[in-house]
């Protein structure tokens, strides 16, 4: 600990002047200015982030500051605004400001036609704002913040083009689902402050010193599953993960950004953020294991059915993040936390990367209508091409190091966790080149094939301001035809894919002959069974060397099969699924998990709200108080009339007793002095 | 030597002859006449408590009594003139345009 | 002696008076029983050594007020009392509200019983004439200015009726 001051709240403050200015004059400016104003605040936030990491590695980890004046201070739980820098959050402030400004770049180029440009950059920055407090906040309240936060912005960002339905739809979905997931959260929150007073991780940590993990089920486990729970709506794991494919009515960098690289990732940041919670109840472990391993197969196989090329790469999110839920579950937090780096890399790449070929194509988004763009657009097939073997797990690229090591202590835990997570690899590998094969190689296909009403939904609006992508030619820009993008898009994407092939050497294990350096280095933020004294599982490297043999085989494997189906006999695919129909029906319709939701959730809510709430207790009981109350006065007043009653002598009478009582009350009170 | 309460018991009796008078009667006339017995009562009260304590603002306040017992007959009179030129009636029950 | 049986003589003649207006049905009936009322309370007043409010009672309310009264019943030629319904509040809460009165007097006089000694007959200063000549000392010395604004009242009341009781044309 040191006392320096870093000023780590700049940081965060950065990209919300820039929302700012965007959000609020904005719309009188040009799109280079807006651009300009955001790129500026985010590269500044970058560039001072870089700055605070090197100072901080020299004055010593962990950095805890907080600032002068308080927010929270009720009895004595006190909340403050502070900033907590260690291993784990350098990596994921360096993610996030990183990716986040390359994405930001790309956006200038990508969203250049759209309306409302200075909004979209406006709610970036604030979604920019929202992720760094999240990751630097030092107490759960200020991760809260952030984290409520990051999903409002994501319910703007969403519903972008809010004009649309579906957008809009998606929006509120994403909004809906993740504080169902919050409410775990808050509760959550709630035991820690039962049993430690406070929120801040210092006060937690440091009160959990000295406990030893707990054999049943406890309080702690509780609290862990709680955690989870939250985690499990904002990493979109099941049974929460149905906001993650509607997203996708977002712009392509938005998805980038939010549903790939950052936001997703919260929940597994929390997780780890949490280990001497989550490594003292290991019941809770188990059940993150089985969640992240049920997610990563299940979201796989409804991506090898996938037309869409954006849907195939939101249920490929779904599934890279039940490897990283896996890894936490199985006590490996900085294996997760090392494949949520990669992941940023890749799975922004191959977004962007996608969102370029769109672009190309003028507003195409179905797979079976690309094809053939392998030379038409030769920078973007390159670098989709070292996304897709960097995804496929091949080395020496990032992909394959990070998740061989989720497979190799997945399997040091249980092995039943590592062969499902082998034959997911298998399935991923499968569909992200079938993904390569449709898009890139074969036939151009636009215009050929007639798919019915599905090609309506999966135009974006973005691209409805181009004529009818269904013929082919014509968007605004001008020139017709399949076209590269501008270079503004394209740097970006190369940087992503240099950081995809280099980003994996940190953490090569000694068994492959590194130094497990990623590892060593986020080691004093983590706390894992082991160091709580659980008996290390021994392994030799000779075994790993052996596993990682098995993970390549098999996304080798997973390329044959794609390189066989949709290159070398294309007509396969249709024979197959006309076998299999009604298992492929099943899949390609997600597993009617929507319409199940729908059924047994949704619909008895709303009749619930209908017919209990609105016409029982707002027209009956508080209408009928409201009105009772005005009826009741009304029926005071015509009771009172009655005294008006026209009549002289009855007035004389009144008069006379009036007087009588008087003069009653005078004698009475005089009387009784 | 008589002694004051008779004095007061005879002013009592006026009085409640006056109010009785006021509430039974249905000329307005009469009404108005019972009025001025209730001040005769009060004024008859007055002047037996100035001759018990033998101070004579007892009877100064008589007189003052009497003035505006005599105003009030003027005005009152002038207005039932006025009532009786619409409504051709000085029975009071037949006043009652305000009746519901 | 003397003082008590003219005390109940004229006492009597001021109560048959007030039920006679009570009782009579004709208005003029009841002015004129009203009249004898007021005559029999000068007499008294005089029995309390008032002569000067005796002789005001007299000339005022006799003579000019009880006039006044008798004038318009003549001018608006108001015939006998028809029986009217009238209203039922004026039995049911008049009716107890003038027996409550009388008993809360009863109950008054009757608790302060001991502080009343009796009342001398005639008058309680030096001499006769000096009844007035006390009164007129009063009148114009302490209550001045109760005075005067009685005055202003009375003009104020004359214009009132004036304009009130004008046809008009």
């Amino acid at each position: 600990m040191n006392d320096t001051n870093l000023n780590l709240w700049i940081i965060p403050v950065l990209p919300l002047v820039g929302a700012a200015i965007n959000g609020l004059f904005g719309r009188r400016f040009k799109n280079g200015m807006v651009s300009a104003v955001a790129l500026l605040f985010t590269a500044a936030s970058f560039a001072y982030a870089v700055w605070a990491a090197i100072q901080g590695t020299h004055l010593g980890l962990p950095h805890n500051e907080a600032l002068p004046f308080p927010w929270i201070v009720a009895g004595n739980f006190n909340a403050p605004f502070g900033f907590y820098l260690d291993q784990l959050s350098t990596v994921m402030v360096l993610v996030v400001t990183g990716v986040g400004f390359l994405i930001h770049v790309y956006s200038v180029g990508y969203m250049a036609h759209e309306g409302g440009f200075y909004r979209f950059f406006s709610y970036l920055n604030l979604f920019m704002f929202f992720m760094l407090t999240l990751v630097l906040a030092n107490n759960y309240l200020l991760m809260f913040v952030g984290w409520e936060g990051v999903g409002l912005a994501s319910y703007l960002l969403i519903g972008f083009f809010f004009l649309k339905d579906s957008a809009a739809d998606a929006g509120k979905k994403a909004f809906i689902v993740n504080r169902i997931g919050d409410f775990g959260f808050l509760l959550g929150m709630f035991l820690l402050i039962g049993k430690f007073n406070s929120l801040n991780f210092d006060a937690v940590f440091n009160g959990l010193k000295g406990v030893s993990p707990e054999v049943g089920w406890g309080v702690l486990t509780a609290t862990a599953l709680l955690l989870m729970v939250g985690a499990t709506g904002k990493s979109a794991q099941v049974p929460l993960y149905v906001w993650l494919p509607d997203a996708m009515e977002g712009p392509t960098p938005v998805s980038a950004l939010i549903h790939a690289a950052t936001m997703v990732t919260a929940g597994i940041y929390m997780i780890a953020r949490s280990s001497p919670i989550f490594s003292r109840a290991p019941h809770a472990l188990e059940i993150v294991a089985f969640i992240g391993c049920l997610t990563a197969i299940f979201a796989a196989t409804m991506g090898m059915a996938q037309t869409d090329i954006k849907r195939v790469l939101a249920y490929s999110t779904v599934s890279q993040l039940g490897y990283m839920f896996m890894a936490c579950g199985v006590a490996a937090y900085s294996a997760g936390i090392f494949h949520l780096m990669t992941h940023a890399f890749f799975k922004a790449l191959l977004f962007l990367g996608a969102g370029s070929v769109i672009h190309a194509l003028g507003g195409e988004q179905d797979m079976r209508r690309m094809g053939g763009l392998r030379t038409r657009i030769p920078v973007t097939f390159w670098v989709m091409t070292v996304a897709t073997f960097t995804i496929a797990g091949f080395p020496p690229l990032s992909g394959f190091f990070s998740k061989d090591e989720i497979l190799w202590r997945a399997y040091l835990n249980n092995p039943v966790l590592w062969l499902v997570g082998v034959i997911t690899a298998l399935l991923t590998s499968f569909y992200m080149f079938r993904l390569w094969f449709m898009t890139f190689f074969g036939d151009l296909r636009l215009g050929e094939v007639d798919i019915g009403e599905d090609a309506h939904k999966a135009h974006a609006p973005v691209q409805s301001q181009h004529s009818a992508a269904a013929h082919g030619h014509g968007d605004d820009h001008g020139h017709g035809g399949v076209h590269e993008s501008p270079w503004i898009m394209l740097a970006p994407l190369v940087i992503l894919a240099i950081l995809s092939i280099v980003g994996g050497w940190v953490g090569i294990p000694e068994a492959l002959g590194g130094s497990s350096h990623f590892e060593h280095f986020l080691a004093p933020a983590l706390v894992t069974p082991e160091t709580l004294g659980a008996v290390q599982q021994a392994a030799e490297g000779s075994t790993e060397l052996v596993f990682a043999g098995i993970s390549v085989a098999a996304a080798l494997t997973g390329f044959l099969f794609a390189w066989l189906l949709y290159y070398k006999r294309p007509e396969l695919p249709d024979r197959i699924t006309a076998r299999i129909h009604g298992i492929y029906t099943m899949v390609a319709h997600k597993y009617y998990v929507d319409e199940g939701y729908s059924l047994l959730l949704i619909k008895p809510l709303l009749a619930l709200s209908k017919y209990v709430f609105w016409r029982g207790v707002d027209q009956q009981i508080i209408d009928g108080t409201v009105n009772g109350a005005a009826s009741a006065s009304r029926g005071i007043g015509n009771g009172l009339r009655q005294m008006q009653s026209g009549n002289i002598r009855s007035y004389a009478a009144w008069v006379a007793a009036g007087g009588v009582a008087v003069i009653a009350y005078m004698i009475w009170w005089g009387v009784g002095r | 030597m008589v002694p004051l309460s008779w004095y007061l018991v005879l002013s009592a009796i006026l009085f409640c002859l006056g109010v009785s008078a006021f509430l039974l009667k249905r000329n307005i006339i009469t009404i108005f006449m019972a009025i001025e017995l209730m001040l005769n009562g009060v004024n008859l009260s007055f002047v037996a408590f100035a001759n018990h304590w033998h101070q004579l603002s007892g009877q100064v306040f008589v007189f003052f009594v009497m003035v505006v017992a005599a105003a009030e007959a003027a005005v009152g009179l002038a207005i039932i003139i006025a009532v009786f030129r619409t409504r051709e009636t000085l029975n009071v029950d037949r006043v009652n345009l305000l009746k519901l | 002696m003397l003082h008590q049986v003219l005390f109940i003589f004229f006492g009597l003649i001021c109560v048959a008076g007030a039920v006679n207006l009570l009782v009579q049905r004709h208005p003029i009936n009841s002015a004129l029983s009203l009249v004898v009322v007021m005559g029999a309370l000068s007499l008294i007043y005089l029995l309390l050594g008032a002569e000067f409010v005796a002789a005001v009672q007299v000339i005022v309310y006799a003579g000019a007020v009880m006039v006044l009264f008798v004038f318009v019943i003549m001018l608006l030629n108001a015939g006998a009392e028809e029986r009217t319904r009238g209203s039922r509040i004026a039995l049911w809460m008049g009716g107890p509200a003038v027996a409550v009165l009388a008993g809360l007097i009863v109950y008054m006089m009757f608790k302060n019983q001991q502080q009343f000694n009796s009342v001398s007959i005639g008058n309680f200063v030096s001499s006769p004439a000096d009844n007035t000549h006390a009164v007129a000392n009063l009148l114009f010395k302490d209550f001045l200015l109760p005075f005067e604004i009685t005055s202003v009242l009375i003009l104020i009341a004359i214009m009132g009726a004036v304009v009130l009781a004008r046809r008009e044309s």
